[in-house]
């Protein structure tokens, strides 16, 4: 072993495929579970969320636009990288979690899974929850799930990476586009998802990713106008019941996650159409 | 092809070759189904009562073409019915004259002899009737004869088989002759529009009629199923709207062909009254081509007048 | 000259009382809030007088819905609730003149309408969600997925029997119960469905119907032991109720406000569009959450189609809602009617030019003649404020791409309508229309197989179909 000194990693915002610092020029130190710091991270502020939405309002158009089954593609490609940096986040989460490796290693290879399952419904979303409607009438009827639009997402603040991923994947799994602050505490894992993203196919602006002090931003993204829907999961309970007073300013969807949510557990569809409008269709059948 | 009146320019310049003419029909606003069905059964819900009623009752006896078109069709049947149509009912003799007697050429003279001096028009069909399948010269004569036998309007048909082909000129042309031979005597042109399907082409087939000089468009020979419907006289009543929307000239619509009550009948004058509007609520623009319609018509009038429900043996068989 | 004779459907038929009670636990009782006077707004006569619910009325209420559903409803097989709710939709069809008579004097709308849409799509509404009852385990919410409760439900004005039967129906076929406060001005038909509910036997407490101010609904959404809040009304009383769950685990479902665009393109079956125009904003007197009431039509057309649309509307009859030739009734209030008048002289003093169908009004009443607005720009109060009243306001378009444009350009997202011959431009639009509902030439259909709610402001939740199962599950 050399005593080479390493290089150490800056950990800066990602908005609209980019990597910028804070436009507050903030940064916040961050430590494992006993105290030890681990790195600065950026202190995302209110412009940079603004920033954020209008990424992700931009790139919703092409996101939406794009076939399910190239979403899928897309996605399942972001997996592939992940697995290429499992044991960085293995490390990462280990650090930032404060579990043991081979529990950090359980963690993320649930992490990637989740990212599979969740790039496989892409193109069966449609199907499944969509449907032709038997009216009683000479009409075609049908109803197909789309995506809401731009959410906000506030990522558990526990579960840094398993979390994170279990609440992004399915918000762009249908098309949506999203604006995520990450875990407070634990956000170097989202960070390098952040990288991740940005070396696989995913356009910029579909995921936005803010580090820094989810009750400071999070209220200008739950009264953001063109913000559609809001996940409180990783909300801070004092300002839970604020956050969705000031959703119902827009007529926000807004995820209610139920307490203790576990991560680890094979999910269902509810996140998935948490985030999906049903639209239907009607055109008379005639000659 | 020539236009045989005045028209706007860009109606003028439909006629003037068989491209510029499918392009004019095939630029016709389509015609969806189910949306006109639905307007159809939507006015048919209108509830006409009492002094309404009795005044479209009167209106549609006065608006029919009281019509025979049978192979054993003989004079002694025809004279009857001219006597029918000068008092459709002998026990009431406020109830005004049919608009018309509509009968086979050979069957004119009869009946224009039964009708002269009473103002009831004598319609007679023409053009080999009902499948207009024969040459355009038989036509002409056929025309020629009824005219000559005293008839003041010929129901002719157009040939199905051009249109449904895409030979717009030639059904063009055809009528276009045929009122040449009709002289002063009205032209209705039957489009059958049982045989012709689809809204789209009746309305291209009514736009066709117009724009050739008929003075009637006329849903159907009666001998093929369906024959009028709602739907299908809106579109037409539509055509006629929006001819004089567009040339300032009034043709008329006639439905024939299974009108037989009267609850029927005043949903056709509902039709008339909202779609083209209340200028055509008149025989000159508005005829009802039936046989039995006429005795319910007149049933009913006795049951308004009278309070109770009239019979069939009320009413003379003729 | 030839004018229909009044045709008017006789009120008799809709056995109105002088007196209505609350539905509490299976009785008519008497509520301890003050009684409200609902008026006919044809000819502003008291039609009845209503009891309405205080607060302890409402907690009355809600524990009698619970006491049901725990002892009762949420533990009898699905199989056996069918039987109820198909008994319910039965009577409906039976009592069908009663409730069409009964809703067009409390309403206002044309008896036309009461009598062929509203009252059979009601009947439709629980005879559909019948079936469904003993069938949920198919419905892709899991092998059994449980009710959430108590329903607290408040419905508005303008379709008060249907919008009652949209909430109670599938709330019933999931096995929650349900406590229903129908529009302060349009009780009595939901009273009458209480009334059916009884003969029907359900168990007390299922339903209950408790009338009432907008003091009534937020007491009864506001409620601690409500498990699940929907809601139809205005976005505004939306906002409020959303705002009012923040921090409860209440479930929310909204249907709430619209601006519709109905789009008409050049290649369009003109007749039937114009029918859709008219069907689309003077249906119901535009009372209508979904109504189309942007017209958004291609500029190479927009003179013929006005042209066309003017004489159409001049053949609308207004008047009498009980005579059976009546094509718009009255406003439903004459709170609503100085609205409507307000928005419309906004439209006037904004610079749209005003064409208003000269059809007579009747001297009494709460009438407004139909209105169409012409030269529209997106920037007019009239084309971004929801009317509520027969008022169109005509924009033009000169692409694709703009007509999209401008019929996303609201934060309302409910229904839209599309008009043109070309089926690859249909589809094309409907993906692109953010609208829960998007109508190809047709316009303001309904049907309890299709499911029915908004993008954006328009509110969240589906109602029909089995998407909108979603909403009374806890899923």
């Amino acid at each position: 072993m050399s005593d080479r000194i390493t290089v150490a990693k800056t950990y800066k915002l990602y908005i609209g495929g980019k990597f910028p610092r804070s436009e507050s020029g903030r940064s916040y130190p961050v430590a494992d579970t006993k105290g030890a710091f681990l790195a600065n991270a950026a202190q995302g502020s209110r412009k940079d969320a603004r920033d954020a939405v209008t990424a992700a309002r931009k790139a919703f158009g092409g996101w939406s636009g794009t076939t399910a089954y190239n979403r899928g593609q897309v996605l399942y490609r972001v997996a592939e990288v992940l697995e290429g940096r499992r044991e960085q986040f293995i490390t990462e989460v280990a650090g930032s979690e404060g579990v043991a490796l081979k529990k950090a290693q359980s963690l993320v290879d649930t992490a990637i899974d989740r990212w599979v399952w969740y790039a496989g419904w892409t193109d069966k979303i449609a199907a499944v929850l969509g449907s032709s409607n038997p009216v009683a009438g000479p009409y075609f009827s049908f109803s197909t799930p789309e995506p809401t639009g731009v959410v906000a997402v506030l990522a558990p603040q526990q579960s840094s990476l398993l979390g994170l991923i279990s609440v992004i994947a399915p918000v762009i799994a249908s098309g949506n586009t999203c604006v995520v602050i990450t875990s407070q505490d634990r956000p170097l894992p989202a960070i390098t998802l952040s990288e991740v993203l940005a070396t696989s196919d995913v356009p910029g602006g579909v995921v936005n990713i803010i580090t820094g002090r989810t009750a400071e931003i999070a209220p200008w993204l739950a009264s953001h106008g063109d913000v559609n829907a809001l996940d409180l999961t990783g909300a801070p309970e004092s300002i839970r019941a604020d956050l969705e007073r000031s959703a119902a300013g827009t007529v926000k969807r807004v995820l209610r996650n139920k307490a203790g949510e576990d991560f680890t557990a094979t999910p269902d569809m509810s996140r998935l159409r948490a985030y999906l409008e049903t639209k239907t269709v009607w055109h008379p059948m005639g000659v | 092809m020539a236009a045989p009146t005045t028209l706007p320019s860009a109606l003028a310049d439909a006629t003037r070759d068989e491209s510029s003419l499918r392009r004019f029909l095939h630029g016709l606003p389509g015609v969806d189904q189910v949306g006109v069905e639905q307007r159809a059964a939507g006015l048919g819900t209108r509830s006409i009562k009492k002094a309404s009623k009795l005044h479209a009752i009167d209106l549609a006896i006065s608006m029919v073409d009281l019509t025979t078109l049978e192979g054993a069709d003989t004079h002694g049947k025809v004279r009857s019915l001219a006597a029918k149509a000068r008092r459709p009912d002998p026990d009431r003799p406020d109830v005004p004259q049919v608009a018309a007697v509509c009968v086979y050429p050979d069957m004119v003279k009869t009946a224009a002899d039964d009708l002269v001096g009473t103002g009831i028009n004598v319609a007679s069909v023409a053009t080999a009737f009902p499948s207009g399948r024969s040459t355009m010269d038989i036509k002409l004569a056929d025309t020629r004869f009824a005219v000559e036998q005293g008839a003041s309007e010929v129901d002719m048909v157009i040939d199905r088989g051009a249109f449904l082909s895409g030979r717009y000129g030639q059904v063009f042309e055809e009528i276009v002759k045929i009122k040449e031979a009709c002289g002063d005597a009205h032209l209705k042109v039957i489009l059958e529009t049982g045989e012709l399907v689809t809204y789209d082409n009746v309305r291209r087939a009514s736009w066709l009629a117009l724009l050739a000089g008929g003075d009637f468009i006329k849903t159907s020979t009666g001998k093929v199923q369906p024959a009028a419907t709602l739907p299908v006289t809106h579109v037409m009543l539509q055509a006629v709207r929006d001819w004089k929307d567009q040339t300032g000239e009034l043709r008329g619509v006639k439905p024939a062909g299974g009108i037989r009550t009267t609850k029927d009948a005043i949903k056709y004058l509902v039709a008339v009254h909202e779609v083209a509007g209340r200028e055509w609520l008149d025989p000159h623009l508005f005829r009802f081509g039936a046989s039995t319609l006429l005795n319910d018509l007149l049933m009913q009038r006795r049951t308004q007048l009278d309070g109770h429900y009239s019979g069939p043996d009320y009413v003379t068989v003729d | 000259m030839w004018e229909y004779a009044p045709a008017p459907e006789s009120r008799d038929i809709a056995n109105l009382k002088p007196n209505y009670k609350m539905f509490v636990d299976g009785e008519f009782v008497e509520g301890t809030g003050e009684p409200l006077k609902t008026i006919n707004p044809a000819t502003e006569e008291v039609l009845a007088e209503v009891s309405t619910a205080s607060e302890s009325d409402v907690d009355t209420a809600v524990k009698a819905a619970r006491k049901a559903y725990d002892r009762v409803w949420s533990k009898m097989p699905g199989s056996e609730r069918a039987k109820y709710i198909y008994r319910i939709a039965r009577q409906i069809q039976e009592r069908g003149r009663e409730l069409a008579v009964l809703e067009s004097l409390d309403n206002g709308k044309p008896i036309k309408e009461s009598r062929d849409t509203d009252v059979p799509t009601a009947a439709s509404h629980f005879f559909y969600h019948a079936g469904w009852a003993d069938k949920l385990g198919y419905a892709g919410y899991g092998p059994d997925p449980r009710p959430l409760g108590v329903a607290g439900q408040v419905i508005p004005w303008n379709f008060p029997l249907l919008m009652a039967a949209w909430k109670i129906a599938p709330a019933l076929a999931c096995g929650n119960t349900v406590v229903l406060k129908p529009a302060e001005t349009t009780p009595l038909t939901a009273l009458v469905l209480a009334d059916i509910i009884q003969q029907c036997d359900l168990p007390p407490g299922v339903v209950n119907i408790i009338p009432g101010a907008g003091d009534v609904g937020a007491a009864l959404v506001g409620h601690a032991d409500v498990n699940k809040v929907a809601f139809t009304g205005s976005t505004d009383v939306g906002k409020v109720i959303q705002g009012q769950l923040a921090g409860t685990n209440k479930k929310l479902t909204l249907e709430l406000g619209g601006k519709a665009a109905n789009i008409v393109f050049d290649d369009a079956p003109l007749d039937q569009a114009v029918e859709g125009i008219v069907n689309g904003i003077f249906f119901n007197q535009g009372h209508v959450c979904c109504a189309g009431s942007r017209l958004l039509v291609q500029e190479s057309i927009a003179d013929e189609l006005l042209e066309k649309l003017h004489a159409r509307v001049s053949t609308l009859r207004v008047g009498d809602p009980l005579d059976k030739n009546t094509d718009v009734g009255a406003i439903n209030s004459r709170e609503q009617l100085t609205k409507i008048q307000e928005l419309t002289a906004s439209g006037e003093a904004e610079g749209a030019t005003r064409w208003t169908s000269s059809c007579p009004l009747p001297d009494k009443g709460f009438f407004f003649a139909p209105t169409v607005f012409s030269g529209v720009s997106q920037a007019m109060r009239i084309a971004r404020e929801e009317i509520f009243g027969p008022v169109l306001s005509v924009l033009t378009f000169r692409t694709p791409e703009e007509a999209v444009a401008k019929a996303n350009n609201t934060p309302y997202g409910l229904s839209a309508g599309i008009w043109t011959e070309k089926g690859s431009r249909i589809l094309w639009m409907a993906q692109r229309m953010r609208a829960g509902v998007v109508w190809s030439n047709t316009f303001n259909r309904f049907d309890p197989t299709a499911p029915f709610g908004g993008y954006q402001e328009s509110g969240f939740g589906r109602e029909g179909g089995r998407t909108g199962l979603e909403a009374y599950l806890d899923v």
